[in-house]
């Protein structure tokens, strides 16, 4: 499962020159008033593998419900497949016994995808098959059952199963990523929350305001966010419940209220107060709105994030002088200890999945870079190279990071693999993103 | 240090400020007595109809010396620091004397950073630098309850860009006189 293990691997990390080609091929027919984000290959990966997803059956090519572009697109995305142009296949066999293995050894396909959509009694029938193109050998198989609007949801879930297949990580291509958008010029500034599927497809946005909008957290079933919203001149926090629209403030005290995190059980918050302007963590009970505090320090102590068991908070505190990452207690607000020592700067720790490394913003050689620390080892790995890279947030299954990085004068979102090999960046056609934070798996699939 | 020089010289600002007040006020409210007499009876007891909160209970002085502050209401900060720069102690000492003249005058304090580092962080950063001017103004007679801090972070650009000037805009704190 854990790929940052595999730094084994000895493929070089050379990454080909700039291949500048966009591939805008999510871009049509967003579901919301709002701009989409896409996928822009900006850097060839060398040792990406070929794959070749040829369009499905009993589909017209290049509609939002397209199957094997969506899922062309996902295995791009993920950085570790390099999928065939289209304009390539000669051939578009929709079953595997008219597949010619010949053909695609040729076009250099490492393996290749067809399928086909046929009508059904109960709506529509996904058929995929997957094949080994050197050894002709089938690797996986299988029919999944939908509907005409949830062909995307279907792309995505077979993505998931062929990424397991090749990779053996499960995908996460059926998941959202929450992130705040940006439009105009300061002072005058539009501030959204906007979810969206984990390709930046259907981008919908869950709360607007004219005042800052900030730090979303995903709760841990995936079914609320909460949120720092100035709407009121000051920080708050709010939670809100995705299906209903419906939302709670849960913290405007006065001074700060930030940086929420939400306890691995959902019931509480993490947060970030200010008393007499001196910031520290705070847990708040979500049900009996009950405070604890947990440091109590004349520094900075800010982006509480909790252990995979809650048993404690790993957060940013500036008492020595830079901002470094500590961990502390949950409970008994005592044994705070440093955690980084590398680099001048760390800051604002999100934990992995696995509970083993936290990726964190450090400062290295004079910018500020998304870096893994191994909570074991205590290794600090730096992964990309841009200048001003924050607000990381690990994908579910441990596989990438997506962050905020700017692309000229914006600021965009890009991702990275967690062993930093695969770069992949999203970007928006107008105003800033930032602040991308990947969501939990879907609670049981239906 | 620096800070004590700082406190220092923003005390004798207000100490000079303080002494020039009473010349003003005094025979101003006589002068204009229908246009105050609806909101004050006394010269010092312009401060009472303050209370109201709205711009029109404030006295042309008031109003007056407000006007000059807005002039001159923005204290920029170095990378990284929060400490006021020789040439920011006069812009906080006269909103200190305003803020000491006028008990029921309010302000806001807006803490802003740069865009570099994490967001978070900056809020917190920007909530040092408006407490630093917090510290200052109370030093000075200003009561507690006169001040509200607010940190933005880097969350508020003045200036777009990523660079020095555009930084050095960006990280500052804004006194907003709440009438």
């Amino acid at each position: 499962m854990s790929c940052k293990r595999c730094g084994a691997e000895s493929l070089a990390r050379t990454l080909g020159g700039a291949l500048s080609l966009i591939v805008a091929m999510l871009c049509c027919m967003a579901p919301a008033a709002h701009a989409q984000l896409r996928l822009d290959i900006t850097q060839g990966v060398r040792d990406a593998v070929p794959i070749a997803v040829v369009p499905f059956g009993g589909q017209a090519e290049g509609g939002p419900g397209d199957v094997a572009g969506v899922i062309a697109s996902d295995l791009q995305l993920s950085g570790r497949f390099k999928p065939l142009e289209r304009r390539d296949m000669v051939m578009r066999p929709i079953t595997g016994s008219a597949i010619r293995f010949e053909d695609w050894r040729l076009l250099r396909a490492d393996f290749i995808v067809v399928g086909r959509v046929e009508p059904e009694a109960a709506g529509l029938g996904v058929t995929f098959e997957l094949f080994n193109v050197q050894t002709g050998q089938p690797l996986l198989s299988q029919k999944l059952v939908t509907n005409e609007r949830g062909l995307r949801a279907t792309a995505h879930r077979i993505a998931d199963l062929i990424f397991e297949r090749l990779t053996g990580i499960p995908g996460a291509f059926s998941t959202r990523i929450a992130y705040v958008s940006v439009d105009g010029r300061p002072p005058a500034q539009r501030y959204r929350l906007v979810v969206a599927d984990a390709d930046g497809y259907g981008p919908r946005i869950i709360t607007e305001s004219s005042e800052p909008l900030m730090s979303p957290a995903w709760s841990p079933d995936g079914q609320n966010l909460a949120y720092v919203s100035f709407e009121g001149k000051a920080s708050a926090v709010y939670v809100q419940r995705l299906a209903t629209g419906d939302r709670r403030r849960v913290s405007a005290r006065r001074g700060i209220n930030g940086a929420p995190a939400w306890s691995p059980d959902g019931q509480k918050l993490a947060l970030t107060l200010s008393r007499d302007g001196n910031l520290d963590i705070y847990v708040l009970d979500l049900a009996s709105q009950g405070l604890t505090r947990i440091t109590s320090d004349p520094a900075i102590d800010t982006e509480p994030e909790w252990s995979k068991d809650g048993s404690s908070i790993y957060f940013t505190s500036d008492r020595a002088g830079s901002a470094q990452v500590y961990r502390v207690s949950a409970t008994s607000a005592q044994d705070v200890q440093r955690l980084t020592f590398t680099n001048g700067y760390n800051a604002r720790p999100r934990l992995a999945p696995d509970g083993q490394s936290l990726g964190i913003v450090t400062l290295d050689r004079g910018a500020y870079r998304i870096a893994t620390f191994d909570l074991k080892t205590r290794n600090l790995h730096v992964l990309t190279d841009g200048q001003q890279d924050e607000a990381p947030s690990f994908a579910p299954n441990g596989a990438a990071i997506i962050y905020a990085t700017r692309g000229g004068s914006r600021g965009t979102l890009a991702m990275v693999s967690a062993d930093g090999r695969f770069q992949q960046r999203l970007s928006s056609d107008t105003g800033d993103v930032r602040e991308p934070v990947w969501s939990p798996y879907p609670a049981a699939p239906r | 240090m620096r800070w004590t020089h700082a406190v220092a010289l923003a005390v004798l600002a207000f100490g000079l400020a303080a002494c020039q007040k009473p010349k003003q006020v005094q025979p101003e409210t006589p002068s204009t007595p229908a246009e105050t007499a609806g909101t004050a009876t006394t010269g010092l007891g312009t401060e009472a109809g303050a209370t109201t909160g709205t711009a029109g209970a404030m006295s042309a002085a008031q109003q007056q010396a407000l006007a000059a502050l807005q002039a001159k209401n923005i204290v920029y900060f170095d990378y990284d620091s929060s400490e006021i720069k020789g040439e920011y102690i006069e812009v906080v000492a006269a909103h200190a004397a305003y803020l000491a003249r006028y008990p029921n005058a309010r302000v806001r304090l807006e803490g802003h950073t740069d865009e570099r580092g994490s967001r978070e962080y900056n809020i917190g950063l920007g909530e040092r630098r408006a407490q630093t001017v917090r510290k200052a103004l109370m030093l000075q007679g200003v009561q507690d309850a006169q001040i509200t801090t607010v940190s933005y972070g880097e969350e508020r650009p003045a200036a777009e860009g990523s660079d020095e000037a555009a930084y050095a805009q960006n990280r500052r704190v804004q006194l907003v006189q709440v009438p």
